[in-house]
Order: structure tokens, then C-alpha cells, then sequence
């Protein structure tokens, strides 16, 4: 069954006309072409498919794009703005942070929440904030090096 | 280290950060090629079966699907990584081995109608009796799973060095213990990917994989081909961890199942295939006795293993070596025996993961040296000082070990760590434990029978001088390959990092190279890209020399300034001085080739363990253990390691975290189990339990200065050594907090809680 959907991806209006069934992170990746956004395990474990739903991280490969209808979702394109890294962006690259990236979109995303409601999280937080996201090569290290060196 | 290098020996971001960070970057996953087809296999369901028939003609008639495939269609060819085990076929034949083993594959136009025709193929399966237990399977009787392994044996290996009996006949001490590891696995994030399209009689395969040449060599053998009619790359590589070498049933599906449809056909495994394919830690049981001196010092060692291989063999022959090959590297001792049964049973193949067939059996020796130690009444510390190897020795299995820091690595960490202060003095409940690694900085030998060099590079300066592209085999799956060889092209160049590029991984486009596996790509990769920007540096001083009337010994080169070792001021810009070369010589090309020299002894099996270069590292970590339940905090770990040169400081770190976060996943939570029918029963990310951030201590990683003659500039590996030493050196802690041993991976809270109960209850009585 086919049923007409509007999303406000990365602050643009798109009216898709999409499978029910159909995931965001399907939505996103087949039919927006945002390939940002990662399938690392589509259960909804691993945190590859991390995007922002109305500011808030949500696992896209588990939820239905017909249940974001009329809702703000970013990605990560969504981040650089004019050329310019994000802040999280950057302190990832600078940081070490990012080893084969496949993690990084979703651990960035996650990040921009945590900082956006706590701009000035402990380690616990911050090691809290990231624990739904999984990271196999950097043993998260740097990946927490690099979003405390965003804290004032 | 003495010298001033100008881009090697810093932590420059990676080239490919930003890329990755912006979502920019493509993994296979993320290409699409018009006109493309997905294609899935069909697996078998039972552990061990005949199979009577295969009728595809229902799955053939459902609209949408493009073509279907079992092994009627496809060579018959075996492969593998030695020719006297090659015992793999695209489809199973006669035969299914195990839960998930490939039976057919099918073409269509979507996902949801592959897999609805997957479900219209319809196998008689005459079921077998099974065996999922290596020490079942090598019963008299048990179930036969392959013609050509009688026995269930699929690699038996018996290697004497020294007298053993007359080591241990003449040792104040001799100890026996047992200890047994876990089937565990890579879980990458990115899942394996594979996209065939042809073009004539010409097949272009897009791999998530870690060697280009091995799966192109593969592909060609298989299908026939000449290597040059098959073209195989990567794009990013979202990790590997050894699970990415051998190649997939998606590789050989795809290239067949394009050639038949005409199309792309892209294919993909999910979690639980993953876990099918598998080729992850084999699971070992290791049985050691050690003889020793009054004083600590070793005297002999017989190893004696088996190995749970799983159902198919691929690089698990090199698993079975390496298990006992390495042993002889850390401690130098004159005497040793290695015993090992590798057992084909029921279940998926095991092979290659992070630190290749080492990390259990050191698990299992450096248990043993703890306790040996205690026997003894030594410090677990002072017993690996008093018995690790010294640089410029030859082990007894005939291993040239030059540059090696061990007893540097074990001082650094008992300082850092706070050892003395710690080691027996720690509140009740928290301990604190030693382990040691290392790891071959590269294989000495390809994986299969060749004469071809271990790398090629060709650095190509453009045409006026303002850029210049590296071309490499080598491949990166995330550990920094493609940014630590730019580093050494610049630095051999004389030239700017930030004006080189990267084109690798490639075997069209680039250059020939083995690529990722047995932490080779720093050390020999390497050595063929300084060979290639020391040929541009030469070059490039000739024609300065020529256009300053000068002769080239008075001239240097540094970071794109060609100038007059006695007057600075004097000077040309690379980009002036290479503008000129390619106006009157052509293209300014340098190229560089490595082949090692002839390594080891001649022994049956001498070739696995080989290296130019071994690393050597130390471990120490604190735990806290609940003694109401068992479970386990891992509190902090310290790293030591020796790797060499170090190119890229921040790069290297991030492997030493990432092998600790790995080790750590192995020590304490990750298996791969099964249900009574031989199916994965955790093949997925939510029960195979890999380490979140909440679980991860921090580590402290810390070098050793150490310069290896027989690498470029002295580099050694790091990605895969830093996994050796974490269970032993977990366990350890254990044992320290709480006085029992667990001698089976993973070191489970239960496991834990259990030894607990029984200590209290032996007090007791």
C-alpha cells in the first residue's frame, strides 16, 4: 500500500510517495539518496541508522516512515553548513575519533542530542548519551576525547 | 628518535575524516549502477545433509526474478588458501555442511522479491547425523564431514624443536594446565557487500573486503579467467578484523549471476549471515606443560591443541599454525613441542581474526606463566622480565627477531600502572593483572604459492608539478592505511602531505599489493612507497641540479623546497623543478617494489610465523569484581607497546584502544552460540555482546623507543599485537582480586561466581 508522506529533511520540504512498509532509513538512503546514514544491523542494535527526529535520536532502520510523517528529521548532510564542518564534525576528524566511519554518521548525530540538552555533560553523561551506539574499531576512546573536548 | 622527519611522526588527522565525518563517504552499500538487481543465497537449513534434489522452476516463474542459480550453474572448482585444502565450492554439490551453508542464489528486482524466491526453491535434503563438538568429531564413529578429512581431521601438525622430555627431566619445576577458548567474531560494522557487473568478456567486482588481489586471484581461478578479465576494488571499508579476507559466497553469486542477467547484481549479507559466513576465532583447547628453573627461567614448553575448525577450511590452516608458531617469540626458551588437531565439525568456517590463531593460545600461556610464577614465588612481572626475549636473537622454530623491547615494554608498564604499589596490596575485591603480546609485522609468505613481490607502489607527480597521486594495492578498512602511506610518500618525496592523493585498493587502477591482513600494509606496503618517493626525490634533484648548475649531493628536498644543503636560500619549488622534468622527460613516475628476503627455517609449516619484524607488547589492567555476583569492572589498562617508528602517533593509539576494546570483548562477554540443531542462536548485536562506551576503561597507551632494521624507517605493527595479551591479562587480574582461576574464554560473570562459590565451599571443609 502506497500513501503520500511529508518530511522536512535537513530543513527542506519532501513530499514522497512511499511503501507503507517502508523504513525511514529506507526512505532516506533509496528514495532521498542520503546514503549518510547508515544499515549496520537493521534491528535497531548497533546505532549506524542514528538520525535526529525532531532533535531527538531515533534508530531509523526500526521505525516506520509513515510514523515521521510531518516531522523535522536530520542526517548527517545536514551538518556542514556553506562548506563548513559542524563543530562535532570537526573535533571527530581532529580527534582521532573516526577509524572506519561506518559508526561515525550515528555517533555524531547522537552527540549533537547530548550537547544540545546538556552542553556541559561529565564522562558518565557523555559515555551514557553514546552507549546505544556501537563503535568496533576505536574502543570509543578518542570518540569520548573528542566530544569532551566540546564541553567548555 | 634522533631524526627530524618533516610528516612521518605526526598525528595528522586522516585523509579520509572528513569524508566520513560528513556522511560523504560511499561503502559499497551505498553504490548503485543502473539497471542493478539484488541478489540473495539460499542457506541451507540443516547441519549436515545429502542433497537428493534442487527444483528452481517455481522461484524461476515469479515475476521479477531475473535468474536463479545452484551448482549446475557454476564451476565445480574447489578453492581455498592451500591447494591440499581446498575443500569450498560456490554451491554446495552433493553435500550442505552446516546451518547457513550456500546452496543456490537468486536475481531479481527487488529485495522483496529475492527473498520470496528463495522461499520458492524447494532442496530434498536427506539429513545426516551431525557433530558440533571438535573432540566428538574426532571419535571413532562419529559422523565423516568431508571424503577427504578422515577422522574429522583436517590439519594435524607435529613440531619438535630442541628435546622437551630432557628440558623438562631437568627442570626444578614442571607444570601442566588446561585452558580453552570461545568461537567468537569480527562483527564489523559495515556488513560484507559484493557488486559484479560485465562489460564483454571483462567482470568489475566491488568488494567490502581486505585484499583485492587474494579475491581477484580467487575469482579468476575459480571462474576460469585470466586475472586481467577481473577487475576487483573497494570503496570505503566500513572494518574488517580478518572476517573480510577470504572471499564470500556474495563474490562468486554475484560475478555468475550478473553474467547471466546481463546487469549489475548487487548482494549483501545480513547480521545473521554474517555470522553464517563467519571465518571469525576459532574456538581452541590447549593443553601446556612448562618446565622451568629454580629461578623463573624456561626451559621447555609442549603445546598440545585442538582446534574446533568449523565445516570449511579457507585460512584456517594458517590459524592452526600461527596457534603454536608464535608461541616461541615472547620467551626465549630451547626446547619446545607443538601438537595440534584442527577438527572439521558442523558448524560455520573459522579462520582469521585480529591477531590470527595467537590470542587464545596466549591467553592460555600467560595464565599458565601466572601461575607458574606463584609456584614459584615470583612476581608475574619479574618472571616475563627475567624471561623475554632479547633484540637480535633467533627463535627455535627458526624466526629472525631483531629489533624487540619486551623487557622495556614490561618496565614502562609496572611503572605507569603502579604495579609495586598495587600488586598484592589492592583492597579486597580489585586486583590487578599482566599480560604480554605481539604480533608479524606482515606474513613472510603470500597466502598462496607465488614469486610476486609483497607490494608495488608508483607515485605519479602531475604534470606541472602541483599534486601528486599515490597508487597502492594496499587496502583501507579504517585502521589508516591510505593516510600513514601518504605520510610516507611525502616524507620520501620531499613533499607537502597536503598536496598528495590516494588512489588504492584498486587492481585496475592501482598496484598490485596483497593488502590487509597479518598487520603488513605499515611495514610492507611501506617499504614499496618510500622506495617510490626516494625514486621522485632522485629525480627531482637532478633536474634542480641541472637547472642550478649544482650537482645533486649538494642538493635537499623538503616539503615541496628543493634547496642547497650549504645555502638554503638557494632554492627551486618541487612544483618549478617537476614542471621542468615532465617538459623535457615525460611524466615524473617513481616506483618502488618490496619483496622480503628469504625468511625461516625448512620445516614442514616454516613459512607460517615469518616476519621482517616483530612487535612486543605489555598489558596490565585493574579489575573489581562483585563478589555477590560475579561480574566483572574492568577499572583502567595500561598499553606498552613496541611498534617500531611510529608514523602516525594519534592513528596508533586508536589501534591499541580498539585492539584492547576487541581483546576486552573476548575476555569477558562475546561468544557465538548455538542451538541443539547447529544454528546461530546470538547472530545478531543485541545477544552477541560486543562492549558498549559504559563497559570501556581508560586505557593509557604508551610507547617503547624502538627502531627495526628491516623496516622502513624502523616501523613495526600495532593493529593486531595490542589483542594478544588483554584475556590473559584480564583473567590475571581476576585471579589477583580474587584468588580463582577461570580457565575458559569468555571469563563470564557465572563463570566467576561459580569459581567463587566453590572456593568458599572448599574453605568451608
Amino acid at each position: 500500500m502506497k500513501k503520500k508522506i511529508r518530511l522536512i529533511v535537513n530543513g527542506e520540504e519532501k513530499v514522497l510517495t512511499i511503501d507503507v512498509q517502508q523504513t525511514l532509513l529506507e526512505v532516506l538512503r533509496e528514495d532521498l539518496g542520503l546514503t549518510g546514514t547508515k544499515k549496520g544491523c537493521n534491528q535497531g542494535e548497533c546505532g549506524a541508522c542514528t538520525v535526529l527526529l525532531e532533535g531527538k535520536p531515533v534508530s531509523s532502520c526500526s521505525l516506520l516512515a509513515v510514523k515521521a510523517d510531518g516531522k523535522a528529521v536530520t542526517t548527517i548532510e545536514g551538518l556542514a553548513k556553506g562548506g563548513q564542518l559542524h563543530p562535532i564534525q570537526q573535533a571527530f576528524n581532529e580527534k582521532g575519533a573516526i577509524q572506519c566511519g561506518f559508526c561515525s554518521p550515528g555517533m555524531i548525530l547522537v552527540t549533537k542530542s547530548l550537547l544540545e540538552q546538556n552542553p556541559n555533560p561529565t564522562t558518565a553523561e557523555i559515555k551514557e548519551a553514546i552507549a546505544g551506539n556501537i563503535c568496533r574499531c576505536t574502543g570509543y576512546v578518542q570518540i569520548i576525547e573528542a566530544i569532551r573536548s566540546l564541553v567548555p | 628518535m634522533g631524526e627530524n622527519y618533516e610528516v612521518i611522526g605526526k598525528s595528522v588527522p586522516r585523509i579520509d575524516g572528513v569524508a566520513k565525518a560528513t556522511g560523504r563517504a560511499k561503502y559499497t552499500g551505498d553504490l548503485k549502477f543502473p539497471n542493478m538487481l539484488v541478489g540473495k543465497i539460499l542457506h541451507s537449513p540443516h547441519a549436515h545433509a545429502r542433497i537428493l534434489n534442487i527444483d528452481t522452476s517455481e522461484a524461476e516463474k515469479l515475476p521479477g526474478v531475473k535468474a536463479v542459480i545452484t551448482h549446475r550453474d557454476v564451476p565445480s572448482t574447489k578453492y581455498g588458501l592451500s591447494p591440499a585444502r581446498w575443500d569450498e565450492t560456490i554451491f554446495c554439490i552433493d553435500k550442505v555442511r552446516f546451518v547457513g551453508d550456500k546452496v543456490a542464489a537468486v536475481a531479481a528486482v527487488d529485495e522483496e522479491t529475492a527473498y520470496k524466491a528463495l522461499k520458492l526453491i524447494k532442496v530434498d535434503y536427506e539429513v545426516l547425523p551431525a557433530v558440533f563438538d571438535p573432540y566428538e568429531a574426532l571419535k571413532e564413529g562419529a559422523p565423516q564431514i568431508f571424503e577427504e578429512y578422515p577422522g574429522n581431521i583436517n590439519t594435524e601438525i607435529h613440531q619438535h624443536f630442541g628435546d622437551v622430555d630432557k628440558a623438562f627431566a631437568e627442570a626444578y619445576h614442571v607444570r601442566r594446565d588446561f585452558f580453552s577458548g570461545q568461537r567468537t567474531y569480527h562483527s564489523p560494522l559495515e556488513p560484507h557487500v559484493s557488486i559484479a557487473f560485465w562489460e564483454g568478456p571483462k567482470v568489475t567486482v566491488y568488494s567490502s573486503n581486505q585484499s583485492v588481489h587474494y579475491l581477484q586471484y580467487h575469482l579468476a581461478r575459480v571462474f576460469g579467467m585470466p586475472m586481467g578479465n577481473v577487475r576487483v576494488l573497494k570503496t570505503h571499508v566500513g572494518g574488517g578484523f580478518g572476517g573480510k579476507l577470504d572471499p564470500t559466497g556474495l563474490d562468486f553469486a554475484a560475478v555468475k549471476l550478473s553474467q547471466i542477467t546481463g546487469r549489475p547484481v548487487k548482494m549483501l549479507y545480513d547480521r545473521k549471515e554474517m555470522f553464517y559466513n563467519n571465518r571469525g576465532r576459532h574456538a581452541q583447547y590447549m593443553e601446556l606443560t612448562t618446565g622451568v628453573t629454580k629461578e623463573g627461567k624456561i626451559l621447555g614448553v609442549h603445546a598440545n591443541f585442538v582446534m574446533d575448525g568449523g565445516a570449511y577450511t579457507g585460512l584456517g590452516v594458517a590459524s592452526a599454525y600461527y596457534a603454536g608458531a608464535l608461541l616461541t617469540v615472547l620467551y626465549d626458551f630451547d626446547n619446545y613441542k607443538f601438537d595440534m588437531i584442527r577438527a572439521v565439525t558442523n558448524l560455520p568456517g573459522c579462520g582469521a581474526q585480529r591477531g590470527h590463531g595467537q590470542p587464545q593460545p596466549r591467553f592460555a600461556f600467560e595464565s599458565h606463566l601466572d601461575h607458574i610464577a606463584e609456584d614459584l614465588g615470583i612476581d608475574p612481572l619479574e618472571i616475563r622480565i627475567i624471561n623475554a626475549r632479547k633484540p637480535k636473537t633467533v627463535t627455535i622454530n627458526d624466526f629472525k627477531v631483531d629489533s624487540y623491547a619486551l623487557k622495556e615494554a614490561l618496565e614502562k608498564a609496572r611503572e605507569i600502572s603502579g604495579w609495586r604499589e598495587k600488586k598484592g596490596k589492592l583492597p579486597p575485591g580489585r586486583g590487578i593483572g599482566v599480560g604480554n603480546g605481539g604480533f608479524v609485522s606482515g606474513a613472510g609468505y603470500p597466502c598462496y604459492r607465488t614469486d610476486l613481490p609483497q607490494a608495488v607502489a608508483i607515485i605519479k607527480v602531475h604534470d606541472d608539478g602541483s599534486m601528486a597521486t599515490l597508487y597502492t594495492g594496499a587496502v583501507e578498512i579504517g585502521q589508516g592505511s591510505d593516510t600513514v602511506l601518504l605520510q610516507m610518500a611525502a616524507e620520501a618525496m620531499g613533499y607537502p602531505l597536503e598536496k598528495m592523493r590516494i588512489v588504492a585498493g584498486d587492481t585496475d587502477l592501482a598496484t598490485h599489493d596483497f593488502g590487509a591482513y597479518a598487520s603488513r600494509q605499515t611495514l610492507m606496503s611501506g617499504w614499496a612507497v618510500k622506495k617510490a618517493g626516494e625514486e621522485v626525490k632522485n629525480k627531482i634533484l637532478q633536474t634542480a641540479a641541472e637547472m642550478m648548475l649544482v650537482v645533486p649531493e649538494q642538493l635537499d628536498v623538503k616539503q615541496g623546497v628543493v634547496f642547497l644543503k650549504a645555502h638554503p636560500e638557494e632554492s627551486l619549488t618541487f612544483e618549478e623543478v617537476a614542471r621542468t622534468y615532465f617538459v623535457k622527460y615525460g611524466q615524473l613516475i617513481g616506483q618502488g617494489s618490496y619483496k622480503p628476503p628469504k625468511l625461516g627455517g625448512t620445516f614442514k609449516g616454516a613459512a607460517v610465523g615469518t616476519s621482517p619484524a616483530y612487535s612486543a607488547a605489555t598489558q596490565v589492567a585493574e579489575v573489581e569484581i562483585d563478589e555477590e555476583t560475579g561480574e566483572i569492572k574492568v577499572i583502567e589498562a595500561w598499553d606498552v607497546h613496541d611498534c617500531g617508528m611510529v608514523i602516525n602517533p594519534a592513528l596508533l593509539h586508536g589501534q591499541v584502544h580498539g585492539a584492547f576494546y576487541m581483546g576486552m570483548g573476548e575476555s569477558i562477554w562475546e561468544e557465538v552460540l548455538f542451538d541443539e540443531k547447529g544454528d546461530v542462536a546470538n547472530g545478531n548485536l543485541a545477544e552477541y555482546r560486543m562492549p558498549t562506551a559504559l563497559d570501556m576503561p581508560p586505557v593509557t597507551s604508551e610507547l617503547v623507543d624502538s627502531i627495526d632494521p628491516n623496516a622502513p624507517w624502523g616501523v613495526k605493527e600495532v593493529g593486531e599485537g595490542a589483542t594478544t595479551p588483554t584475556m590473559a591479562c584480564l583473567a590475571n587480574a581476576i585471579y589477583d582480586a580474587m584468588g580463582v582461576r577461570i580457565e575458559s574464554l569468555p571469563l563470564t560473570y557465572e563463570k566467576v561466581w561459580r569459581a567463587l562459590k566453590e572456593k568458599r565451599e572448599k574453605e568451608k571443609a
